[in-house]
C-alpha cells in the first residue's frame, strides 16, 4: 500500500474474465437526463454494460455518480431518457421495479444492514421473502456465501458486534444471495478504516473472477487499473470520460479528467 | 527483597478510610455533607415522625376492616370495612349476583393470558389463535346465551370487568390502527397522507370527554329508526380511535428515526412495501417508541374511567355508587385509595413489563 487506504496496482494482479459482448447487454441507459428539483443531476447519460462487464465510475463528489447507479436500482427515478435492465424497461410499475431490484444487488457505503436481525437472518430475509427459497435453502446458501466473504464464524451475531471491513463482506454476501445478474457498488470502502479496504477490495476482486458484471463508484484508482474493463469519469452530471484503464490513467484525454487524476494520485 | 515485599503488602492491605466506605460512609456522604444538608436531613426527619405515626394508626391500628358503617363512625381510623363490605358490588357492580362467577373466571383468564404472554419465547401463531380463543370465551362468558349461559345484558356490564374491557379492547384494537395511520401520515399517496393527517389532528384536538358524549349523545342521532348500537361498544369505539390518533404520532416519531439506508437496503433486495415496513422498519421503529408508547397505553387505561360521564357502570362508577349509599357516606378516602390501588397494580404492571420488554430487545443490537 501507498499513502493510507489507497491501493496500488501492484498490490492487486489483474482480473482476466472478459465482458460477453455478443450477448444482449444487462444494462443500457439511453439519453437519460435527472434533476432534484431545479437542480440538472444528470445530463444525457448513454452506457450500455455488457455481460461479465465490471465498470469503474468515478469523479469529484457530487458529480452525480452515485445517482448514477442508483437509478439503475431505481432508488432514483429518472425524468426523461429510457434505462433497460435484463430486458426490463425501468417505469413506475411496481411490479417491475421489485423484479428488477431482485436481479440487481446493490452495496452502499454504509453497509445499510439490518441491525435488530442475525447476519444470518440478514442474508437469508431477501431469498425466503423476494425468492421464495424455502427456509433451509436459503440458509445453507447463506452459509455458502458467508465462507466466500470469510467470515462464516460470525453468522449468528449481530451486525453492531462486527467491525466495518466485516459488515461491509456481510453486505456484500447479502446481495449475492439474492443471486443478481448484476452488483452496484457505491463508494463500498469509503467508510471504512484504512486497514479494512483490502479485505473487503478483495472479496470484490474476487466475484470479479467469477465473472459477476459490477458497476463499481470508488476512488480505489488500484482496484481500477486491475479490474476494470472500462472507467467512466464523471463531471456535473456528465459522463466526462470512457476508456480502458490503461488508456484513463495514462494517457486521459480531457482536462478535467486530468485534473481530476493529478489531485487523487498525488 | 524481603524488605520490598514487605511494603508492598503493607500497601496493598491499607483500606480507604471507615468514613468513606459502608454504611457509615453513605451516610456521611448522601445525608451530612455539610451543614446545609445536616440541617435538611434533620428537618425531613421531623417531618417523618410527625406524619408517619399517625398515617400508621390511621392506615392500621385505629383502622376498622370488617364493621357495619356504625362502628366505622365510632372508631378514629381508616373505615376498610366500606371495602370488604361492598366488595361484591365495587368489583362487579349491575352484574347478576349469582351469575358473578362467569366475569370473575374471564378476569382470570385474561389475567392468565397476559400472564402467559409475558415471555417472548411464547410468541408466535399459537398464541394469537390462543388469544382469539380466549376472548371469544370471555365475551361469551360476559353476555351468556350459549352453551345453556344466562344472558346477561350488556348494560349489566360493570365494575372492574367493564373497565378491563374498555381497556384492552382499547389498546389492542388501538395500537395497529396507530401504526397504520402513521405509516399512513409517511404515505407517498397524497389522499392516504391527507386522511390520516386530518384524522389524527381533528382527533387530538378535541378531549376524550367529548368523544364519549358524541358517541353517547351526538351519534345516536344519526342512526337510521329501529337500529340502536350498544352504548358500551360506542364507547368503545371512541376510545380506540382517541387512543390511536396518539399512538399514531408516537410511531411516526419512530418511523423518523430509522435511516433513509434502512429503507434503501430493504427496497434493493426488492422486498414489497409490505414486506419493508413488517421486517424491517417497523421491528426497529416499533422498539425505539416503546416508552413513550406503553405511557400512552397507561393513561389510556386510566382514561377508561371518563366513561363515568356518560353513565357506563365502570369501576370508578361503581364506587362512587358505594359512596352515595347513606350508609357509607364519608368514607370516600378509603375506597378512593381502594380503586386508586387497583389501577396503580395494573399501571406499574405495565410499565415494569414495557421496561423489561426494552431490556430484552435491545440485547440484540
Amino acid at each position: 500500500m501507498s499513502s493510507a487506504g489507497q491501493i496500488t496496482a501492484n498490490d492487486l494482479k489483474p482480473v482476466t474474465t472478459e465482458p460477453r459482448r455478443e450477448e444482449s447487454p444487462i444494462i443500457r441507459i439511453t439519453g437519460m437526463h435527472k434533476w432534484f428539483g431545479e437542480f440538472h443531476v444528470l445530463s444525457n447519460i448513454h452506457l450500455t454494460v455488457a455481460r461479465q462487464e465490471r465498470i469503474v465510475i468515478c469523479g469529484p463528489s457530487g458529480s452525480g455518480k452515485s445517482t448514477l447507479i442508483r437509478c439503475i436500482n431505481r432508488l432514483e427515478e429518472h425524468q426523461r431518457g429510457e434505462i433497460i435492465v435484463d430486458e426490463i424497461k425501468l417505469t413506475n410499475d411496481i411490479k417491475n421495479i421489485e423484479k428488477i431490484r431482485a436481479e440487481v444487488g446493490m452495496v452502499f457505503q454504509h453497509f445499510n444492514l439490518f441491525p435488530h436481525l442475525s447476519i444470518l437472518e440478514n442474508l437469508t430475509l431477501g431469498p425466503i421473502w423476494v425468492r421464495k427459497t424455502p427456509k433451509a435453502e436459503a440458509e445453507e446458501t447463506a452459509m455458502y456465501y458467508l465462507e466466500k466473504v470469510r467470515i462464516a464464524e460470525q453468522a449468528h451475531k449481530y451486525p453492531g458486534q462486527l467491525s466495518g471491513g466485516q459488515q461491509q463482506r456481510v453486505a456484500i454476501a447479502r446481495s449475492l444471495c439474492m443471486k443478481p445478474r448484476v452488483m452496484l457498488f457505491d463508494e463500498p470502502t469509503s467508510a471504512l478504516d484504512p486497514e479494512m479496504v483490502k479485505e473487503v477490495l478483495d472479496v470484490m476482486i474476487e466475484l470479479a473472477e467469477e465473472g459477476m458484471t459490477m458497476i463499481v463508484v470508488t476512488h480505489e484508482m488500484g482496484f481500477a487499473k486491475s479490474v476494470a474493463h472500462r472507467v467512466l469519469f464523471m463531471d456535473f452530471g456528465k459522463i466526462v470520460e470512457e476508456n480502458t484503464p490503461d488508456e484513463f490513467f495514462n494517457n486521459p484525454q480531457h482536462e478535467r479528467t486530468k485534473l481530476f487524476l493529478s489531485q487523487i494520485l498525488h | 527483597m524481603e524488605k520490598e515485599k514487605s511494603i508492598l503488602s503493607d500497601e496493598s492491605n491499607i483500606r480507604p478510610p471507615a468514613t468513606q466506605v459502608g454504611v457509615l460512609g453513605w451516610t456521611k456522604k448522601n445525608l451530612f455533607d455539610g451543614p446545609w444538608n445536616t440541617a435538611l436531613t434533620l428537618l425531613i426527619l421531623f417531618f417523618l415522625w410527625k406524619v408517619i405515626p399517625p398515617l400508621i394508626d390511621w392506615f392500621f391500628i385505629e383502622s376498622r376492616w370488617a364493621s357495619t358503617s356504625a362502628e366505622c363512625y365510632a372508631a378514629d381510623g381508616a373505615c376498610w370495612s366500606i371495602i370488604t363490605y361492598n366488595i361484591r358490588f365495587i368489583i362487579f357492580g349491575l352484574f347478576p349476583p349469582h351469575l358473578q362467577w362467569r366475569p370473575l373466571t374471564a378476569m382470570l383468564l385474561l389475567a392468565g393470558m397476559l400472564f402467559y404472554s409475558r415471555d417472548r419465547r411464547h410468541w408466535g401463531k399459537g398464541l394469537g389463535y390462543a388469544w382469539a380463543v380466549a376472548l371469544f370465551v370471555m365475551g361469551l362468558l360476559m353476555k351468556g346465551g350459549l352453551f345453556g349461559l344466562a344472558p346477561v345484558e350488556s348494560t349489566q356490564w360493570s365494575g372492574l370487568p367493564l373497565t378491563l374491557m374498555l381497556s384492552v379492547f382499547g389498546m389492542v384494537a388501538a395500537y395497529p390502527l396507530g401504526v397504520m395511520l402513521a405509516l399512513g401520515r409517511r404515505s407517498g399517496m397524497p389522499a392516504i397522507k391527507s386522511l390520516s393527517v386530518v384524522y389524527i389532528e381533528m382527533i387530538r384536538g378535541v378531549p376524550l370527554i367529548s368523544l364519549l358524549f358524541m358517541s353517547s349523545v351526538m351519534f345516536p342521532l344519526f342512526l337510521p329508526e329501529g337500529i340502536t348500537i350498544n352504548k358500551i361498544l360506542r364507547a368503545q369505539v371512541a376510545i380506540i380511535l382517541f387512543t390511536a390518533a396518539y399512538i399514531a404520532e408516537v410511531v411516526r416519531g419512530g418511523l423518523q428515526a430509522i435511516s433513509r439506508g434502512q429503507y434503501e437496503a430493504a427496497e434493493s433486495l426488492g422486498l414489497n412495501y409490505y414486506q419493508q415496513m413488517r421486517l424491517i422498519i417497523l421491528p426497529q421503529a416499533l422498539k425505539i417508541v416503546i416508552p413513550p408508547t406503553v405511557g400512552i397505553l397507561i393513561s389510556a387505561f386510566k382514561d377508561t374511567s371518563l366513561v363515568v360521564i356518560i353513565a357506563l357502570y365502570d369501576l370508578l362508577k361503581t364506587t362512587q355508587s358505594v359512596l352515595s349509599n347513606p350508609k357509607w357516606m364519608g368514607f370516600s378516602a378509603e375506597a378512593y385509595i381502594f380503586i386508586a390501588l387497583i389501577y396503580f397494580i395494573c399501571c406499574y404492571a405495565m410499565a415494569s413489563y414495557s421496561r423489561r420488554l426494552e431490556r430484552e430487545l435491545g440485547a440484540n443490537t
